[in-house]
C-alpha cells in the first residue's frame, strides 16, 4: 500500500484577506516583471549572436578584392576556371573556402568574370567551350558564352563579378555566395533593388 | 523466492516515492475499442519505434563524427572504413531515416482515410503535421552533415530560395549559412539543429502527441453512417469502450509490438546489405563536375523546382509551402465532424491519391531528370550506324558537327542522349530545311541559338544531316506555302529517305 505523502502535505489555499492579497500580490507582480527583464537582457545577446552573420556592418566587411592569378593564365577569346580563396575564411573552412569562377577574356583589358552559381538555384553551371554554353546540371539551365540566359529554368543571366586588373593580376570583388538577392556586384550592394545592374 | 520478495519490496520501495507505478498501469490498460487492435493501426507506434533507434545510432556517430567542415567528410571516410562497425551504424542511421520518413507518412495516410483527425483529436492531428515537418527537417539536416558535394551543393540550392525572398533575402542567407559562403559555420548550424534543436522538439511534440492520444482515447474504426457530431461523440466512444473495448496492453498492443518488431529487422536487413549512404565527393565547390542530387524523400522537390513555370516559380516557391502546410494544419478545422469511413468520402480518398501518384510521378522523374543535358553525350555516345548509312559525304559531316557542338547533349539519336529537347530520329518529318536552319541559328523556345558559334560551313552540312533524319516510309517535312497539295518528285526526293 503506497503511502500518499503528497495528499497529506497538501496545504489548503489561504483565505486571504483584501489587504494580504495586494501585498502578496505586489510581489509576484515584481517577481514577474524582474524576470521578464531578465529574460530579455538574456534574450538579445542570443538574437544577436545567432543572427550576428546577418548584420548589415558585418555583410559589408566580408567583401574584397582578391587576385585570380596573372592575365597571362587567361588567353584572350577563352574562358577558364579560376578559383581563389573566399576573403572571410575560418581556419576549419577547409576546401568550403575555395571558391570557383568562370573568366572570360574578351580582348586585352576587357573580361567578364561570371559566379559559378546557376542564377536559378545555385548549381555549379560548366563551361562547354565547342558549344559555347554554360549548362547548369541541375534543372537544366544553359547561359551562352557572354553569360546571358540562353534556355531552361534561370530567372537571369549569369552573376558578374567587379573585376580590375592591377600588376598584372586580374581582381575581383568578392566574398559573399551570389544569389539572386546579393549579386555579387558592389553597384548591387548599395542598390540591391537594381539587381539587373550586375 | 525470496529473491522475487527481495525484488518486490525494492520496487515497491521505489514507487513509494516516485509515485508512477498506477499511472503507468493506468495508461498501458486503458480501454481501447477493440476493432483499433488492428494492423492498420500499427504505424504510429512503429514511428516511434524507429525515431528511439535513430536517437541510440545518432548518438554513437557523434562519438566520431567531426562537424567541421575540414574534416567532416574525412569522419566519415574512418566511419565507414575503419571504426569498428562504423559502417553499420552509419547504414543503420541512413536507413532508419528512410524508413522513419515512410513510416510517418503512411502512418499520415492512414490517419487521414480512418478520419481520425477529426472531433476532439483535431490537436493531435496538427501536431502530427509539426512531427512530420520535422522528421523531414531532420531528414534534410541529417543530409547535409554527410558533408560531401550533394551536400555542398544542397546548400547552396537551400541558400538560393531564401535569396529569393523579398527585401529580407541577404540577413536570411547568411543566417542560414552563418556567415557569407557555405563553409564551417554553415555545418556547425545545421549541426546544432540536427542534434539539438530538432531533436529537443521531437521529443517534446512526440510526448505531448502522445498524451493526447492516452487522453482522448485511439480513433475506433470508422463505420459508413457513424457521423461525428461534437455534441455525442465523447459519450458514444465512451460506450463503445466500455461495451466493446479492450485493454490497451496487452490486447492492442500485440501488433504493434510484432509489427516494430518487424520493421527493426528489415532495418537491421536493410543496413547489412546496402550499407551506408555515401559520403559522395568531398565538398570541394572547386571541382565543378558535380551532378547534385538530394536524397529519394526530396526528389520530387527537385523535380518541381525544374518544372514549375519559370514566371511564377519564386511565387509558388516561397508561397507554396506555407499555403500546403497552412492547409494541413486547418484541415481538422475545415472538417472537424461528419463521416469518418473513407467509404463516405470520396473527394477525399480521391486527393489522397492524387498526391500519390503527383509525388510518385514527380519522384520518378526526379530520377532520371530529363530536363538536364546530358553532360558527357557527345562524347561518350556515338552516331547510330543506321542513321549514318547512306548518307552523302556533306551530310556526314553535318553528323560530326552535331557530335562536336554537343547537340547530344540535348537530344538523343537511336535513344542516346540528353532528353531535354525532342529526339532528333526523325526530326525532318517535323520540320523543314528552312525550319531547320532558323532553329539551329536562332533558337526557340527552350533551344539556344547557335548563330554565334556555327560557321556558315557547319550550319550548312549539319542541316544537310538533319534533314536527312526521317524514316524510310515517312515523307520530309514541307512548306504548305511554297508547294502545292500533291507532293512533286522535287520535293519528296529531299533527304536519302533511310
Amino acid at each position: 500500500m503506497p503511502e500518499n505523502t503528497q495528499e497529506a502535505e497538501r496545504v489548503q489555499e489561504p483565505q486571504a484577506t483584501a489587504k494580504k492579497v495586494s501585498r502578496r500580490q505586489m510581489l509576484m507582480t515584481f517577481g514577474v516583471a524582474l524576470n521578464a527583464v531578465a529574460g530579455v537582457l538574456f534574450a538579445i545577446p542570443v538574437v544577436g549572436y545567432i543572427f550576428g552573420p546577418s548584420r548589415r556592418k558585418e555583410m559589408k566587411k566580408e567583401l574584397a578584392w582578391v587576385t585570380l592569378g596573372s592575365l597571362t593564365q587567361f588567353p584572350e577569346g577563352e574562358t577558364r576556371l579560376a578559383t581563389y580563396r573566399n576573403p572571410f575564411v575560418r581556419p576549419w573552412d577547409g576546401d568550403t573556402g575555395n571558391i570557383p569562377c568562370w573568366v572570360r577574356r574578351i580582348s586585352a583589358d576587357k573580361f567578364q568574370v561570371f559566379a559559378i552559381n546557376c542564377t536559378h538555384l545555385g548549381c555549379p553551371v560548366r563551361w562547354f567551350p565547342q558549344s559555347g554554353l554554360f549548362m547548369c546540371p541541375c534543372h537544366g539551365g544553359a547561359y551562352y558564352a557572354d553569360g546571358a540566359r540562353a534556355s531552361g529554368p534561370p530567372p537571369r543571366g549569369l552573376f558578374k563579378y567587379d573585376f580590375k586588373i592591377e600588376g598584372g593580376q586580374v581582381l575581383i570583388k568578392a566574398g559573399q555566395v551570389p544569389t539572386l538577392a546579393q549579386p555579387p556586384s558592389q553597384a548591387c550592394l548599395d542598390q540591391p533593388r537594381r539587381c539587373e545592374c550586375a | 523466492m525470496r529473491l522475487t520478495k527481495d525484488l518486490v519490496d525494492l520496487a515497491g520501495w521505489f514507487d513509494r516515492r516516485l509515485q508512477l507505478g498506477k499511472p503507468i498501469k493506468e495508461a498501458m490498460e486503458h480501454r481501447v475499442p477493440r476493432n483499433t487492435a488492428s494492423w492498420a493501426y500499427v504505424f504510429g507506434s512503429a514511428s516511434l519505434t524507429v525515431m528511439i533507434l535513430q536517437f541510440v545510432t545518432g548518438i554513437c556517430l557523434a562519438f566520431v563524427y567531426v562537424p567541421s567542415a575540414a574534416q567532416a567528410w574525412t569522419s566519415l571516410q574512418v566511419l565507414n572504413h575503419e571504426q569498428s562497425f562504423g559502417w553499420f551504424i552509419r547504414a543503420l542511421h541512413g536507413w532508419g531515416s528512410n524508413f522513419m520518413v515512410a513510416l510517418v507518412l503512411i502512418h499520415m495516410i492512414q490517419v487521414f482515410m480512418f478520419g481520425a483527425y477529426k472531433f476532439p483529436r483535431e490537436l493531435t492531428w496538427m501536431v502530427g503535421v509539426l512531427l512530420l515537418l520535422m522528421t523531414l527537417g531532420m531528414a534534410f539536416t541529417g543530409q547535409v552533415l554527410r558533408f560531401d558535394q550533394d551536400a555542398y551543393w544542397g546548400l547552396g540550392i537551400g541558400a538560393s530560395i531564401m535569396g529569393r525572398v523579398p527585401l529580407i533575402g541577404t540577413p536570411l542567407v547568411h543566417a542560414m549559412l552563418g556567415g557569407p559562403i557555405i563553409a564551417g559555420e554553415t555545418l556547425s548550424r545545421f549541426f546544432a539543429i540536427h542534434v539539438f534543436i530538432v531533436p529537443g522538439m521531437l521529443i517534446a511534440f512526440v510526448g505531448v502527441h502522445l498524451l493526447m492520444v492516452l487522453k482522448l482515447g485511439i480513433n475506433e474504426w470508422p463505420m459508413p453512417g457513424r457521423v461525428v457530431k461534437r455534441s455525442t461523440y465523447l459519450k458514444e466512444y465512451h460506450e463503445l469502450t466500455q461495451k466493446d473495448g479492450v485493454r490497451f496492453v496487452p490486447d492492442a498492443f500485440r501488433k504493434d509490438l510484432v509489427f516494430s518488431g518487424l520493421i527493426i529487422l528489415a532495418l537491421v536487413v536493410c543496413a547489412t546489405l546496402f550499407g551506408p549512404f555515401g559520403p559522395k565527393g568531398q565538398p570541394d565547390p572547386t571541382v565543378v563536375q558535380a551532378v547534385p542530387k538530394p536524397d529519394y524523400f526530396f526528389l520530387w522537390m527537385y523535380a518541381a523546382l525544374a518544372l514549375l513555370p519559370p514566371n511564377m516559380e519564386t511565387v509558388l516557391l516561397l508561397v507554396g509551402p506555407v499555403i500546403a502546410i497552412g492547409f494541413l494544419i486547418a484541415l481538422p478545422l475545415i472538417s472537424g465532424t461528419g463521416e469518418k469511413s473513407w467509404r463516405r468520402r470520396p473527394v477525399a480518398m480521391l486527393c489522397v491519391l492524387l498526391i500519390i501518384v503527383s509525388l510518385a510521378a514527380f519522384t520518378h522523374l526526379g530520377t532520371s531528370a530529363p530536363w538536364s543535358p546530358e553532360m558527357n553525350a557527345w562524347s561518350s555516345e556515338p552516331v547510330p550506324a543506321k542513321l549514318l548509312a547512306g548518307r552523302s559525304a556533306l551530310e556526314r559531316q553535318g553528323a560530326v558537327v552535331f557530335q562536336a557542338k554537343q547537340c547530344r547533349n540535348c537530344h538523343a539519336l537511336g535513344g542516346k542522349g540528353g532528353q531535354r529537347g525532342p529526339a532528333l530520329d526523325n526530326v525532318a518529318t517535323r520540320l523543314t530545311g528552312e525550319e531547320l536552319v532558323r532553329q539551329v541559328l536562332q533558337g526557340r523556345g527552350n533551344m539556344p541559338a547557335y548563330g554565334k558559334n556555327l560557321s556558315p560551313a557547319e550550319t550548312t552540312a549539319l542541316v544537310a544531316y538533319l534533314k536527312s533524319l526521317h524514316s524510310p516510309g515517312e515523307a520530309p517535312a514541307r512548306d504548305a506555302s511554297l508547294v502545292s497539295a500533291v507532293p512533286t518528285p522535287e520535293t519528296s526526293a529531299d533527304g536519302p529517305g533511310h
